[in-house]
């Protein structure tokens, strides 16, 4: 995916949402920029298919040696799909961020918080100005 | 000031660097209205020869178990210190050094960790050991909260047969959290299976089991692993670990969390502590354990070396959200039981739990030849045993023992009001067949004095 | 010159065969197991332990000993740790037979002199605290905490008060809010203000009916002592909350100040720091706490008391909250922390805070121009220095700094610790270290902040291993030997 066209959440997770067979379903992970400031990830743990995540609230963990960071679901809806091999290779999510290194798809419940999630433009002014 | 090297010139020397007019001056950060005005009121400093005496005179007080025959047990006992393990704990590189936070400059600590943990895994039969915790009894309660946090269930069943001490932990440190406790009775000298099966449901975390049991006697472990596991509940263990010298280990009889007091492995009983809390569990729950944990891995010159590990599991990463507030392990007792398991090897375990098995099934023969004590529970048992008194003068039976320079047992009446008749003894390898005679010898002269009396 | 054949894993050098200890044949007749352990619990063959010599036990673990620092071998200014030095008498002492090998469980007439000696430590630990009530029970500081906590929740049970929350300092060690948990409250952080104290605004913003204790470290991890504490008490105390106490630091203030006189309610000590230990490479340590009277019901039995010149352990106790640990607590430790204390007195314990605090202000003045203290010119028994500036300027690290003093023999300082301060290293000296000690401890950093900033990044270079892996280690755990 081309993080030009992903909308982004102020704690750093990005989604994008498709149709699939008549559902809105997003495919939801963690920006190139959190994972330069989470340094060397060592850990992760996924939530379960079927399980309902809501937007703005915890979904999952990520660890690197020395820090815990939680991750805020930008969506609302259930968990259609998790990226199960996604633990087993947390390299990933540096060299792939927006593609291979996806961590969840949720069917959407309610579209109604995609609305407080940012743009790509907008999301790289609020890193330019934490970096 | 015994510790100290500043001398009246380092010191004008040294408030002259800082810029301050006196040592006092030091100090102005605490308001005057807190200060102590007056010197503390304890005894005046002692040089090393008067506290020795001091020392000396104090512990004379105390009758320890080099003059008085140990028959005391209850989850601290006397077992043979092979002098190896007091010669390399006693060096200071190991015992004045601190937490490895600096993994090169304490890889000693760090390999000795690494070693203790797969030692302890060798020994349990589990896939993975934490660098240890307090105690048996913290190591208990600690064992039950993973299996809460694992199971997300809040019900812990227990058994009567479990050290009373380490269920009054875990009763004081469920008062405040949402969780339940229940205990099983144990009438026979092991759990009542019915009742067990009755307790266990689908809402319990886990079953916990101490084997042998408080009384001594062996459980049937597996059936009551199944029991567990049949409802999703997770099933913990705490053993003695010089049994496992000849009982099946934890590991192969289905236990998801091992516990041990490791005091046996080297350590003196010390009027209870400090010891050794022992905890291994299967690999699947290693993020959920507490305590420190020492990994192997490589350095940048790609040599062979140990860190400590998984440490977001820890609070001083994760704080409130921690697996526990548990911050120290026992390091220094850690290395004694990794000295004392290297030294005894499988054939050294296996002669030292023999010869407790061995000796105490011979004392148990001996002490119920008088027919005024007999063996409360008809069941295989290690190392330990309950009698009881018929006549039910535990307390005096006891006293004069002890009279007779034989700590010869532990009153149950404290923790069972229904056991106040008798008492628990245990024999370790150290106790000679003399001294069981003379455990039973003056049993009798108790016996006969009272018989007398009471004519 | 390192012997590496007698470090490698002691699994390695293993081979069947060989072993260390010998039992003797038994002396009462023997039976055949069979008839006495049942077939199901029995085990086939012993644990699969390694097999090897008492030479080779004596030479792997003496070999091992030399690969560490300690405070026995190196200047160790471990801040909040207090490595201060460990009296060999202490050691010697504690393992006289009279005191090593009693069983928890003797009648108290066997055990008179240690009950003496526990029953006198209580009454140390009350006056030095000003703290009347006292429990050796708990095995730790953190145990401690969690003990402590536990009272303040019986004490508002009995009150008929249910309060669910208990403030923490964000620069207060992690233990606290993970205490605070476990004793069943919900952890809340207090700010720190620009001097690192306690920020009273926020502090008064989160202070209601529902805050049972309010936990402080005074003097505080930045090793300032915060002249608030008084107006802190009073504040927490007008609604009805109470003030633990971290007694990590207590080494600055022996004798000078007294935590019952500057409002605490409850404290721990850390005896294996301010009662000279030893550390034993993690442990073990003791967190007896001291409480208030009307806390002290609540503690957990047994006490030591005396009647009529006996001493006796005390399980009579209604309002206890019951046992924290099995048997009375880490004795060993209680008895060197005892010996400690009898070695200095009243004089000796004040000159050693003194010259612990005098130490530390003396190398924060040696050293603040190359690593400056934002935290002021003066501190008590520790102070926290950042290499904040010589990160931006030269893209040096606290880290860096940490790893090249081992080269040069020092152990490192505590860094990134607390998390307040950048790049943070926390510096305790402690009183039994002489200024030529700090002297060449401080001409060392100067050298080392002047070094080629590539040299750092590669530091150490002089011992065993360098630099570690450790994300390898947390991403693919070996946490046990295993043969090739």
């Amino acid at each position: 995916m081309n993080p030009d066209e992903l909308l982004f959440a102020e704690t750093h997770e990005w989604a994008k949402v498709n149709d699939e067979d008549g559902a809105k379903v997003a495919t939801v992970g963690i920006s190139a920029f959190a994972v330069e400031q989470l340094t060397d990830l060592v850990y992760m743990e996924l939530p379960s298919v079927g399980a309902t995540v809501e937007a703005g609230k915890e979904f999952g963990e990520v660890e690197s040696v020395k820090a815990v960071s939680p991750l805020y679901s930008p969506v609302t809806g259930e968990i259609v799909a998790v990226n199960a091999g996604l633990p087993d290779s947390l390299e990933t999510l540096n060299s792939d961020p927006y593609n291979a290194g996806w961590i969840l798809k949720v069917k959407l419940a309610d579209e109604s918080s995609l609305a407080k999630l940012l743009d790509s433009a907008a999301y790289q002014k609020q890193c330019a100005e934490e970096g | 000031m015994p510790y100290t090297f500043n001398t009246p010139e380092d010191q004008h020397a040294m408030l002259d660097a800082i810029g301050a007019a006196s040592i006092d001056d030091l100090f102005a950060p605490i308001p005057d209205s807190l200060r102590l005005e007056r010197p503390l009121d304890i005894p005046a400093a002692m040089g090393e020869l008067e506290l020795t005496q001091h020392m000396q005179a104090l512990a004379a007080k105390n009758e320890h178990a080099g003059q008085k025959t140990c028959f005391l047990g209850g989850g601290s006992y006397d077992h043979f210190v092979p002098a190896v393990v007091d010669a390399i704990a006693s060096r200071g590189e190991f015992y004045t050094s601190y937490t490895p936070y600096q993994p090169e400059v304490s890889q000693g600590n760090l390999q000795v960790t690494f070693e203790y943990q797969t030692l302890i895994c060798q020994l349990t039969g589990m896939d993975v050991s934490n660098a240890s915790l307090y105690d048996g009894g913290s190591a208990a309660v600690e064992a039950v909260l993973l299996c809460m946090s694992v199971t997300k269930r809040s019900k812990v069943v227990t058994t009567a047969s479990v050290h009373p001490e380490y269920r009054q932990i875990i009763e004081t440190y469920f008062t405040h959290l949402d969780a339940e406790l229940i205990t099983v009775g144990s009438p026979a000298g092991i759990v009542s299976i019915e009742e067990l099966e009755e307790a266990v449901d689908d809402d319990t975390a886990c079953v916990l089991l101490q084997q042998p049991n408080f009384f001594g006697c062996v459980e049937d472990a597996e059936r009551i692993s199944g029991i567990a596991h049949e409802h999703g509940a997770l099933f913990v263990v705490s053993c003695d670990p010089i049994s496992l010298g000849q009982l099946k280990r934890p590991g192969d009889l289905g236990a998801d969390v091992v516990v041990a007091e490791g005091q046996s492995l080297g350590s003196p009983m010390q009027f209870g502590g400090p010891y050794l809390g022992i905890m291994a569990c299967r690999e699947k729950f290693v993020r959920r354990m507490p305590g420190r944990i020492a990994g192997q891995t490589t350095d940048r010159r790609g040599k062979r070396c140990w860190v400590l590990t998984l440490q977001t599991r820890e609070q001083h990463i994760r704080r409130e959200k921690a697996t526990s507030n548990i911050c120290t392990n026992q390091g220094l007792f850690a290395l004694r039981a990794a000295i004392y398991l290297s030294a005894l090897g499988p054939q050294g375990l296996r002669e030292a739990s023999e010869l407790c098995l061995q000796k105490s099934r011979y004392a148990i023969e001996q002490l119920v030849a008088d027919e005024r004590f007999e063996l409360a529970f008809q069941q295989p048992t290690f190392k330990e045993f309950v009698i009881r008194d018929t006549k039910g003068k535990v307390a005096d039976v006891l006293a004069e023992c002890s009279e007779s320079g034989i700590l010869a047992g532990i009153p149950l009446s404290t923790w069972y009001p229904n056991l106040s008749d008798c008492f628990l003894v245990a024999v370790t390898e150290k106790r000679t067949k003399h001294e069981i005679d003379q455990l039973a010898d003056s049993l009798t002269r108790a016996s006969v004095d009272d018989s007398v009396v009471s004519v | 010159m390192r012997n590496t054949l007698a470090t490698q894993p002691i699994f390695e050098l293993s081979k069947p065969g060989r072993r260390a200890a010998r039992f003797p044949k038994s002396d009462v007749p023997v039976r055949p197991i069979e008839d006495l352990l049942p077939e199901r619990c029995r085990a086939t063959t012993p644990p699969p332990l390694p097999e090897v010599t008492e030479p080779d036990v004596v030479r792997h673990f003496t070999n091992l000993s030399t690969l560490n620092m300690s405070v026995d071998t190196h200047f160790y200014p471990l801040g909040s740790c207090t490595m201060k030095h460990n009296p060999k008498r202490n050691e010697r002492l504690a393992n006289l037979p009279g005191i090593a090998d009693l069983h928890p469980y003797q009648p108290d007439d066997t055990v008179q002199g240690l009950l003496q000696l526990l029953h006198e430590l209580q009454g140390m630990f009350a006056e030095i605290s000003g703290l009347p009530a006292v429990s050796l029970q708990p095995a730790a500081g953190a145990h401690g905490e969690l003990t402590a906590l536990m009272v303040a929740a019986a004490y508002f049970d009995d009150l008929g008060e249910k309060r669910t929350k208990v403030l923490t300092p964000d620069s207060a060690h992690g233990t606290n809010p993970a205490s605070a948990r476990m004793a069943g409250f919900d952890a809340v952080t207090i700010k720190s203000d620009s001097r690192g104290l306690v920020d009273l605004e926020d502090l008064r913003s989160k202070l209601d009916d529902q805050v049972g204790v309010f936990m402080i470290t005074n003097p505080s991890t930045l090793g300032i002592f915060d002249d608030q504490v008084a107006d802190i008490a009073d504040l927490v105390h007008k609604e009805g909350g109470l003030i633990y106490l971290d007694g990590a630091n207590m080494n600055a203030i022996l004798g000078i100040a007294r935590p019952g006189d500057f409002g605490a309610d409850m404290m721990h000590y850390n005896p294996h720091k301010t009662f000279s230990g030893p550390h034993g490479g993690g442990g073990p340590g003791a967190g007896p706490i001291c409480v208030t009277e009307k806390l002290g019901p609540y503690l957990p039995a047994p006490v030591v008391c005396q009647h009529d010149g006996r001493f006796a352990l005390d399980y009579d106790r209604a309002k206890s909250i019951g046992r924290v640990r099995a048997f009375f607590g880490n004795v060993g430790v209680l008895v060197r922390a005892y010996c400690y204390i009898l070695t200095h007195g009243a004089d000796g314990l004040r000159r050693a805070s003194e010259n612990a605090v005098l130490n530390a202000n003396y190398l924060l003045s040696r050293v603040k121009h190359i690593l400056p203290v934002p935290h002021g010119d003066r501190c008590m028994h520790e102070f926290v220095a950042t290499a904040g500036e010589l990160k931006k300027t030269k893209g040096i690290s606290a880290m860096d700094i940490a790893k090249r003093l081992l080269d040069f023999g020092y152990h490192a300082p505590t860094v990134y610790f607390p998390l307040t301060v950048a790049e943070s290293m926390m510096i305790e000296p402690t009183e039994s270290e002489s200024k030529e000690t700090l002297d060449a401890f401080a001409a060392a950093l100067f050298r080392i902040t002047d070094e080629a900033t590539e040299l750092l990044h590669d530091a150490p270079h002089t011992t065993a291993i360098s630099r570690p892996d450790e994300v390898q280690a947390a991403r693919k755990p070996v946490l046990k030997w295993t043969s090739a």
